[in-house]
């Protein structure tokens, strides 16, 4: 016979407030599980995984001077396109919620409100082909371009390498970061920047010098989340230009659909995490170097 | 005269801030009616809508890209709604402790490139027999959309004033009656609003579809991919067409669905 249990281990009385938040981690427990069978554990294999050998079943580091023989042009070239389109979606973004906060004619300030959204939600793929038959030889810029006399037809060429990447980018990108940043302006007490244009400094400076600083935080958030997207956006680079250089993303792909070679695959995905990673630790550091606590 | 020169400046900006949006729509919806098109002709040779009855004919795969992509969309709702919603309770309403560590938690999928990631998942979905299913694809899906539904159904919830709550307790309502009669309803357009949010992106979604359903399950995104990679761009453009229309509609009519108080809590 099973011996009984100790009465005074039978039941603890559980205080009302205790009883809630179990009652709320019970909630919680189908997100969490979700969050971490199809993130937490998929991402530890990755970065094991780009330690691993295999078929010798051991570690080794192999895998990443394999990724640095084959694609070392392909990762520069990643980290100068994801660079430079962040920096222009930063300065395109800023320059249209501050003329939407600064504007002084209301009419342009209305249309450009209208306009600037339109790309907010149009997928990264949609966004790919529009600019794959936009930005080609005989696409609609080159023809408006030679209908205006700007250039002749012989010049026409194809943007449809790096930089149509980089437009893709700014084009689907921008419209996001301008969103948080003009949401965030509009929350700024207006009072400085009266003051500022009453002693008569012009609408840029006062952007630059006053507004800027006082949203710098939403500025970098949008920034780094296009960072990380962009650093992860596989249908853009292979619809824009699969060609070599092109960008990680696409080799990572390609080592697995033609070699089922996920050593090298996993080892370019670990440089991946490590460009966002140094984006990251420079963000956290600002903060720190700013008012002693990372934001 | 310095003020109508100033016009005329902001006036061509705009305008060139225009080209630059509607130019590539505008040079896609081109190709969706043209027949016949090749360089140096600056427009179609031929116009018509022969191939939207290619894509629309009862055969073809493109229907069966959509109904797929549309399936599988409402399927990742469903999904992510049965997860966020008691995740969002939670959060927004219940006493969690490390409420905020939990809901970084969420931020992390957007915090790693999600490449990588990918293929893993795709690999370890192939142990597990997922690849190429729609099961596979779904929960795909859902964890993509996972800190938008759970942030936005948390703001939802919190936005729901506590006093009605109360009085609906006060006149002999249980909690669950309380949260059946009184929470969920005025919580109900903040997780509409999260729904829509989630369907838009399990139907746009390429990058996991590409490794975990290929090659048996086709959404309308590999669809666009596979013809513009064949260099039919009357095809893609027509599938870019029925993608860009949910979008835009969402972009201009985002306000009504996520209302400011409801924003206003997102991620707080």
């Amino acid at each position: 016979m099973a011996p009984r249990p100790a009465p005074n281990c039978v039941s603890l009385p559980v205080n009302a407030p205790d009883r809630k938040s179990l009652a709320a981690i019970v909630l919680m427990m189908p997100a969490l599980a979700t969050l971490c069978v199809l993130f937490l554990y998929p991402l530890g294999y990755s970065l094991l995984w780009a330690f691993r050998n295999e078929e010798q079943d051991t570690w080794t580091f192999a895998n990443f001077a394999k990724s640095f023989d084959f694609y070392s042009t392909d990762i520069i070239f990643t980290v100068l396109i994801v660079t430079v389109s962040t920096a222009l979606i930063g300065i395109c973004s800023i320059l249209i919620a501050g003329y939407l906060a600064l504007g002084e004619n209301r009419v342009a300030v209305l249309i450009l409100r209208w306009l600037y959204r339109w790309p907010l939600f149009i997928p990264f793929i949609v966004a790919g082909q529009l600019m794959r038959t936009f930005l080609a030889k005989n696409g609609m810029m080159n023809n408006i371009l030679v209908s205006g006399g700007v250039i002749e037809p012989l010049q026409a060429v194809s943007f449809l390498d790096w930089r149509g990447i980089v437009v893709t980018f700014v084009w689907k990108q921008t419209p996001f970061v301008t969103l948080l940043l003009a949401g965030a302006i509009a929350t700024l007490d207006r009072s400085t920047v009266e003051a500022a244009r009453n002693l008569g400094a012009r609408r840029i400076r006062v952007l630059v010098e006053i507004v800027v600083p006082q949203v710098s935080t939403t500025l970098m958030v949008g920034l780094i989340l296009s960072y990380v997207l962009m650093m992860s956006v596989l249908s853009v680079p292979l619809m824009i230009n699969a060609q070599s250089p092109t960008m990680i993303t696409v080799d990572m792909a390609w080592r697995i659909n033609s070699y089922g070679d996920y050593e090298v695959a996993n080892a370019l995905g670990f440089v991946s995490y490590a460009m966002t990673a140094v984006v990251a630790w420079i963000y956290l550091r600002q903060g720190i170097r700013q008012d002693g606590n990372p934001r | 005269m310095p003020r109508a020169f100033g016009g005329a400046l902001s006036g061509l900006i705009l305008g060139l801030i225009a080209f630059a949006i509607f130019g590539p729509i505008a040079n896609m919806l081109l190709w969706t009616v043209a027949e016949v098109w090749y360089y140096p002709h600056k427009l179609p040779l031929e116009w018509g809508f022969s191939f939207w009855e290619r894509v629309f004919r009862p055969q073809g795969n493109a229907r069966l890209s959509l109904l797929n992509s549309v399936l599988i969309a409402l399927s990742t709702v469903v999904v992510s709604l049965a997860i966020a919603i008691p995740a969002g309770l939670a959060l927004g309403r219940g006493r969690l402790p490390f409420r905020s560590l939990f809901l970084l938690l969420f931020l992390l999928p957007q915090a790693f490139p999600s490449l990588a990631v990918h293929m893993n998942i795709a690999r370890i979905f192939y142990g597990f027999g997922l690849n190429g299913t729609y099961a596979g694809v779904v929960l795909v899906h859902t964890i993509q959309g996972l800190v938008f539904s759970v942030w936005i159904s948390t703001a939802a919830f919190a936005a729901v004033d506590r006093e009605l709550e109360e009085a609906a307790r006060n006149l002999g309502a249980g909690s669950f009656r309380v949260f059946r009669t009184v929470t969920l309803p005025l919580a109900l357009p903040g997780i509409l609003a999260s729904a829509i949010f989630v369907f838009l992106i399990s139907l746009d979604e390429f990058t996991g579809t590409y490794f975990v359903g290929v090659p048996d399950v086709t959404t309308l995104p590999l669809l666009l991919f596979t013809a513009s990679m064949e260099g039919n761009y009357q095809i893609a453009s027509i599938t870019a067409l029925i993608l860009l229309v949910p979008s835009i509609a969402f972009m201009l009519a985002v306000e009504k669905f996520l209302k400011a108080e409801v924003l206003a809590k997102v991620g707080s």
